[in-house]
């Protein structure tokens, strides 16, 4: 990937995310904060790179808990949203 | 297909899933789906870097992926909602730390195998010094959530902060200029660090929301950055995705407050002098449970106005059990909630979800404040600034023109409150003088559960 490809998908990407996230209500304010939380765990993908490729005990240090700070972000992050938002959908049905 | 076609082609799917999934997040109807497609998304971009050529030990990654999984899990399935925002700044900390490891190791790599390009060096470097901020940032506004962090700073902080960001520059062209030198990296980290700690300490009470959804975005940058030394688009996209979101989401607690970014990061909260009883002199109207039991018997339509005050008293399922003794005899009950109320975006609502509110009976500050001049009576539960009119009304104000609830337009006003201290803005409050006003003093779940008692027996 050139520079510039790089540079493009960040561009890209920047404004798509400011286009998705336009006008959520607050009562998603939260969940949508730790949702998009757990998705920004995905240097976890980085992690298991740099921990698996037995380059040096250093890196592979910094990869090893690279990951489990990253793992923790990922599933914390998306199951408690998922506890959150099962909050607002139980609710729902209880009153119907 | 090459295997790298593979990883690539599924690297485009998740990149996918993130977009419909952070779509989803954004409507209460979608929210849950969108949450289980991110969730997709990662473990598929997980498996997919499983099959990495370079990947050549497998029994670590299971240790510290299980390690990880037990632990996120535990947090998230046992923490109380009125933790929320610790555990979400947390989680923001854990990703920016991860961030940093990720770029330093790959960086460092590089170097070693002479394979280093500017790009890579250049990432690195501001990685390095972002994901710092994010880490020691959310372990300060951890800290300080809690509650067990009072430290707000001392005197020289803005100076010493102003330097940590200042040299930055310099270290990052040092790193770029002799990659092979890893003491720069380190600098850049440590410079990193200090800027967290000291950007964080300052901040507290109504500021605390706008540097939660902040810390979110940075977390986002820091991964977006890492792809850029990967050289891995799926970093590049999920990561900006979830920066670009974070700062909207700041952006939109900033207008809630009519402050700008900038303020709120480099100038302490302006603070008036207010001393609390003095203030008021004999204006104010003490009130009672069954004083109030007798005002929501004759109401047609009650508003509640929760604040941090209600988080603090765990309040909120005391609040639903007066919503439904006053539905019960046919009163309407609405919530008013402003965006700032709490510590963290949308806190108000978490908490009040928790206590099985529908969320159709939580109003904005937009589609409420309307709405006062036909209600009867608002009780105002351990809220002050958000519904201090001083706000609209005096110009010198420190306050001034920060958009508020306009409680004082409903008929009668109850604030539930432990006593006149000031709020986070330190100025007093005309509204607890104002003809309309009675002051309930009292600890918020206490006051409420009186109130409800008080109805039952009436």
């Amino acid at each position: 990937m050139t520079l510039l490809i790089a540079l493009t998908l960040f561009v890209l990407a920047v404004f798509l995310g400011m286009e998705l996230i336009s006008k959520v209500p607050a009562t998603l304010h939260t969940p949508l904060m730790s949702g998009s939380n757990a998705i920004s765990g995905i240097t976890l993908i980085g992690a298991l790179v740099s921990a698996g490729t037995d380059h040096s005990v250093l890196t592979t240090t910094l990869g090893f808990v690279a990951v489990t700070l990253a793992t923790i972000n990922v599933v914390g992050g998306f199951l408690v949203t998922n506890r959150m938002l099962s909050m607002f959908a139980g609710r729902k049905k209880n009153r119907s | 297909m090459s295997r790298l076609d593979i990883i690539d082609l599924g690297y485009l799917v998740s990149a996918v899933l993130f977009i419909m999934g952070l779509k989803g997040l954004g409507r209460p109807r979608t929210a849950p789906r969108g949450n289980l497609l991110g969730a997709a998304g990662m473990f598929l971009a997980v498996l997919v870097t499983l099959l990495n050529q370079d990947i050549l030990t497998y029994t670590m990654l299971a240790l510290a992926l299980a390690i990880g999984t037990a632990i996120g899990a535990v947090l998230a399935l046992k923490v109380k909602m009125t933790s929320m925002p610790e555990l979400v700044a947390l989680f923001n900390g854990f990703g920016g730390g991860a961030s940093v490891m990720v770029a330093a190791a790959s960086f460092i790599e590089a170097v070693d195998l002479n394979a280093h390009t500017t790009q890579i060096s250049v990432a690195a470097a501001v990685t390095a010094f972002i994901g710092a901020i994010t880490l020691t940032g959310s372990m300060i506004a951890f800290g300080k959530l809690k509650g067990s962090l009072k430290w707000s700073g001392f005197p020289g902080l803005s100076l010493l902060r102003a330097a940590s960001l200042l040299v930055a520059i310099p270290l990052a062209v040092l790193l770029v200029m002799q990659p092979e030198n890893q003491g720069w990296l380190w600098a850049l980290v440590a410079a990193g660090f200090i800027l967290g700690v000291l950007g964080t300490v300052p901040i507290g009470g109504a500021d605390m929301p706008v540097v939660i959804a902040l810390l979110n975005a940075l977390s986002g940058v820091a991964a977006s950055t890492t792809g850029f030394v990967l050289d891995n688009p799926l970093l590049i996209i999920a990561g900006s995705l979830v920066g670009a979101s974070g700062l909207v989401l700041t952006q939109v607690m900033c207008k809630a407050m009519n402050r700008s970014l900038l303020e709120v990061l480099f100038t302490a909260a302006p603070t008036g002098s207010s001393s609390g009883d003095d203030d008021y002199g004999d204006g104010v109207t003490a009130t009672s449970g069954e004083e109030v039991a007798m005002l929501l018997e004759i109401a047609k339509r009650v508003v509640i106005v929760p604040g941090y005050g209600m988080a603090v008293a765990q309040a909120q399922h005391a609040v639903r059990d007066l919503m439904v003794k006053l539905e019960a005899s046919g009163v309407e009950v609405v919530f008013g909630i402003h965006p700032v109320a709490g510590r963290m975006p949308g806190h108000m609502n978490v908490l009040l979800a928790e206590a099985e509110i529908d969320y159709e009976l939580l109003f904005d500050m937009d589609q409420i404040n309307p709405t006062f001049a036909r209600t009867d009576v608002t009780i105002v539960i351990g809220a002050n600034d958000v519904v201090n009119p001083a706000a609209r009304t005096d110009p010198d104000s420190t306050i001034a023109g920060m958009p508020i609830l306009d409680v004082d337009h409903s008929r009668t006003v109850v604030v539930i409150k432990r006593s006149l201290s000031p709020g986070f803005a330190g100025i007093s409050n005309p509204l607890f003088v104002a003809d309309n006003a009675l002051l309930y003093f009292a600890d918020a779940r206490e006051a409420v559960l009186e109130i409800v008692a008080a109805l039952h027996e009436g």
